[in-house]
């Protein structure tokens, strides 16, 4: 029987963020009826229902000619940037409202492997696209994702896919491909990167109708040699031939490991201890049963957007209800976190660990949190006021699903009990709830 | 800044020479003391790091112009030996790099060629990570400046970046360096100190992340007060928003621009502060495709923010004692692909300049025609380079940060 910490943990990871409603519920349901629930969610979602996909229309840029005035070129500009701001606060608010939480959860996941910033794409319909695609093929076999992305537009475009052609390859996406979406370093060689890119050439996007095709003159159908295999390798074929690697199952693995379990390292007792097979709802579940993520608890340095995230859904906060005002002062505060949607740092993904923990993030860390506690809906400043003064510091690690504070984030909060905003502010910077 | 408010930086700061012990400033404790008085070796210096993120091209950087070798592996993205600025009849720099060419010819500027190391990595995370870490052999979560400051006591404020995300250049076995934002001080928002303090605060039952989450407190509190003092003092305050922000980049940098975090570093330099180490970046330089014109660029932005930064060091002392150095993770493929860029390579070029660096060409030019499978052949191990900059800036023993490593590149620098 597992504990109401336990339970409590386990939806710590696997949501952005529980309140005590949904806590307590999943105590009486018991550990693997939420699991189960988590995993495999039956029925509508009709909280992202409430939070609808946004029609972005087509890239204003595809709408201008070649011969467009400078002065349209800016106007689509300007249109362009208004589209991503969209998406990104739409994003944010279907992370906040989706109440089949680990669906959206794992689209962040993804988001986060395969990295593709819409600052080099520069197109908000198409990163919309490759969410589409991360949330169709996101949780069942890791070669239908593969194959999905190598042919997804957006990630064409953010490694140079178009311009990989039978005459000169471009390496760049054979290479991140290998690299940091399916193998990892030291299980292909410099040969095989070439000989990928070559399997690779002939894309090409379309930026008017946001689709990638091939172009069957760009593309190389000699016979290529990729890691010990001599076939004509097309993006298919080379996308199951990587997904089918041991090396992409664990790969894959410990990647899942260390986003939802956080330890350094997955559990010792060979590749198979935590799950077999490269289907990812599979994997996840055996992370999310494995003896050494129950004991992983404190250890998982909160991502700056899970940690708003959370934020928001715990204290009550729709992004959607913020003023203008309020909703710049998130972005700009997720920004200077360092973790801004849709704007990865680099092909390799945001850092992890204590990489969070700087100087300069605990300052925007401190902007947010007062941002949040101001915002904070009305339930949750009457669970606080409701309790007495000497009350509200545990009513406080209640709201925000601590199991315990520390005698020292205690001697910190107390002094605060009678201001319930910035008792909340304090509770959201202290190390308990920057880690989870 | 008037003397009074100088002296009590220096004790705020916890910089405590022989100077200010003979002065008789008493504020400062024991662990001030080991914390900045065993590396004050004979060169009491500075060092600034730049890293150009993204695999800057070395070979359009340094432009081998007389070699024809070079002309027909990239004809679409070469430099003609009439665009080029000259450093001798064999290699020039890039047309946008007049400032630095500038201070070439007057002996301010080193050149190390070929720099590398062995079975180079060409991916842009595990290279970076290679030149960050100075471990090419296996990988190692420590940076090489992060193992200098454990050596020299942890104090956060030794070794800072003007990076939002801490790089791994910096990160210790027992602590790392800070990092600090360009744009405004701190903030705390609504939180008074004492609840700052108080999270500060050790707590035994805790786990390593929260522990190192409730010392980010400690750190924010005291380099705070740092570059607080630098800020009051300063004139002018920076502006740090950066008007025109960079080009896209999947490779990681800064986003603010190279002048902006230069600036602070002047500032901090010329308020003498503890720093000994400042890390500053560029991103951007990860072309693929249109690689000539978007490089030029860069190059331009490198070029304006070090010739200028050269410049208001020279204009005083405690600036006459900085040294900057100047590394990417990796050149670029000697022939260019389709797209007129080139893909992942090896050697490349560092850039010195600052106390004591002898101007000129070092290292061997490596050869166009002997490639490594289309590589070039590295002919200086970066590691060289680090044990000198360790030896003779920060005057630390490199033994102990570089495993060991017996290279040196003496002849950088002037003798003492």
């Amino acid at each position: 029987m597992a504990s109401p910490d336990a339970i409590a943990h386990l939806l710590r990871r696997a949501t952005f963020g529980p309140t005590a409603d949904e806590v307590d519920a999943a105590v009486r349901a018991g550990f693997d009826a939420t699991l189960d629930r988590l995993l495999e969610p039956v029925g509508t979602d009709p909280g992202a229902s409430a939070s609808p996909t946004p029609k972005l229309g087509p890239d204003p840029y595809s709408t201008i000619g070649k011969s467009a005035s400078r002065e349209q070129r800016q106007e689509a500009n300007k249109r362009r940037t208004e589209q991503v701001r969209q998406l990104q606060q739409w994003w944010l608010e279907r992370m906040v409202t989706a109440e089949h939480q680990l669906t959206e959860k794992l689209v962040f996941f993804w988001h986060g492997h395969w990295a593709t910033s819409v600052q080099k794409v520069k197109s908000a319909p198409l990163m919309l696209g490759q969410l589409d695609t991360l949330r169709r093929y996101g949780r069942g076999g890791f070669d239908a994702l593969v194959a999905a992305m190598v042919r997804d537009p957006a990630m064409i475009l953010w490694l140079d896919g178009e311009k990989n052609t039978r005459k000169a390859p471009n390496e760049n996406l054979a290479r991140e491909l290998m690299e940091l979406f399916t193998l990892g370093i030291g299980h292909y060689t410099e040969p095989d990167v070439k000989a990928g890119a070559k399997a690779l050439t002939g894309w090409a996007v379309d930026r008017a109708t946001g689709v990638a095709r091939l172009e069957p003159k760009r593309h190389d159908t000699d016979p290529k040699t990729i890691l010990g295999r001599t076939d004509t390798f097309d993006a298919d074929s080379y996308a199951r031939l990587l997904a089918a690697q041991p090396q992409a199952a664990e790969f894959v693995r410990n990647r899942l490991w260390a986003r939802f379990a956080g330890t350094d390292t997955p559990p010792t007792g060979g590749s198979g201890s935590v799950g077999a097979g490269p289907d990812i709802t599979a994997m996840l579940r055996a992370v999310l049963t494995d003896p050494a993520f129950a004991r992983s608890r404190g250890q998982l340095v909160k991502q700056p957007v899970e940690w708003a995230v959370g934020a928001m859904r715990q204290l009550g906060i729709r992004p959607s209800a913020l003023s203008e005002q309020q909703r710049k002062q998130v972005q700009s505060g997720l920004s200077g976190m360092d973790q801004v949607l849709l704007r990865p740092p680099s092909v390799g993904g945001w850092p992890a660990g204590t990489a969070w923990l700087t100087t300069s993030s605990l300052q925007a860390r401190m902007r947010l949190a007062d941002l949040l506690a101001t915002a904070a809906g009305p339930v949750a400043g009457q669970r606080l006021g409701a309790a007495p003064e000497a009350g509200r510091v545990d009513a406080l690690a209640r709201l925000l699903v601590v199991d315990r504070w520390t005698e020292r984030t205690r001697a910190a909060l107390a002094p605060l009990a009678a201001k319930p905003d910035r008792l909340i502010a304090a509770g959201l910077v202290s190390p308990e709830y920057t880690v989870s | 800044m008037d003397i009074l408010t100088r002296r009590k930086f220096l004790i705020a700061s916890g910089v405590v020479g022989a100077g200010a012990l003979a002065a008789g400033a008493a504020a400062y404790t024991l662990t001030d003391l080991l914390a900045t008085g065993n590396e004050q070796g004979p060169g009491g210096r500075t060092l600034v790091l730049v890293t150009l993120y993204g695999g800057n091209d070395g070979l359009n950087t340094v432009v081998p112009y007389a070699d024809p070798a070079y002309h027909d592996a990239r004809p679409e993205i070469a430099y003609s030996a009439e665009e080029v600025k000259r450093l001798d009849d064999s290699v020039g720099l890039n047309p946008a790099m007049g400032g630095l060419h500038g201070l070439f010819g007057q002996g301010r500027l080193a050149i190390v060629r070929g720099v590398g190391y062995p079975k180079p990595d060409r991916s842009h995370f595990r290279s970076m990570d290679i030149w960050q870490t100075a471990s090419p052999d296996r990988p190692g979560n420590t940076g090489w400046i992060g193992r200098w400051l454990d050596g020299a006591g942890g104090d956060p404020r030794l070794a800072v970046s003007f990076e939002s995300a801490l790089p791994p250049l910096l990160a210790g076995v027992h602590g790392a360096g800070a990092s600090v934002p360009v744009a405004g001080r701190a903030m705390r928002g609504g939180l008074p100190d004492r609840t700052l303090a108080a999270f500060a605060a050790d707590s035994p039952d805790e786990s390593p992340a929260q522990a190192r989450a409730a010392a980010c407190f400690a750190d924010l509190r005291s380099v705070d007060q740092m570059i607080a003092q630098v800020r009051d003092a300063a004139e002018e305050p920076v502006d740090g928003t950066d008007p025109e922000r960079p080009a896209a980049t999947s490779t990681g940098g800064a986003r603010t621009s190279l002048e902006a975090q230069l600036d602070l570093v002047a500032q901090c330099v010329e308020a003498r502060v503890a720093t000994r180490v400042f890390s500053v970046s560029l991103g951007g330089f990860d072309s693929h495709a249109d690689e000539k014109q978007l490089q030029a660029v860069l190059l331009g932005q490198v070029d304006r923010a070090l010739s200028g930064f050269a410049a208001r060091m020279s204009r005083t002392e405690a600036g006459r004692e900085v040294v900057v150095a100047v590394y990417s993770e990796f050149g670029r493929r000697v022939r260019a692909n389709a797209s007129e860029g080139t893909d992942h390579g090896t050697a490349s070029n560092v850039f010195l300049l600052g106390a004591g660096v002898r101007g000129g060409l070092y290292g061997e030019q490596p050869s166009l025609t002997d490639l490594d499978d289309g590589d070039l052949k590295f002919t200086v191990d970066f590691r060289d380079v680090y044990a000198t900059l360790l030896d003779r800036v920060l005057g630390a023993d490199p033994g102990q940060v570089l495993a060991d490593w017996p290279g040196r590149r003496d002849d950088l620098f002037d003798r003492v």
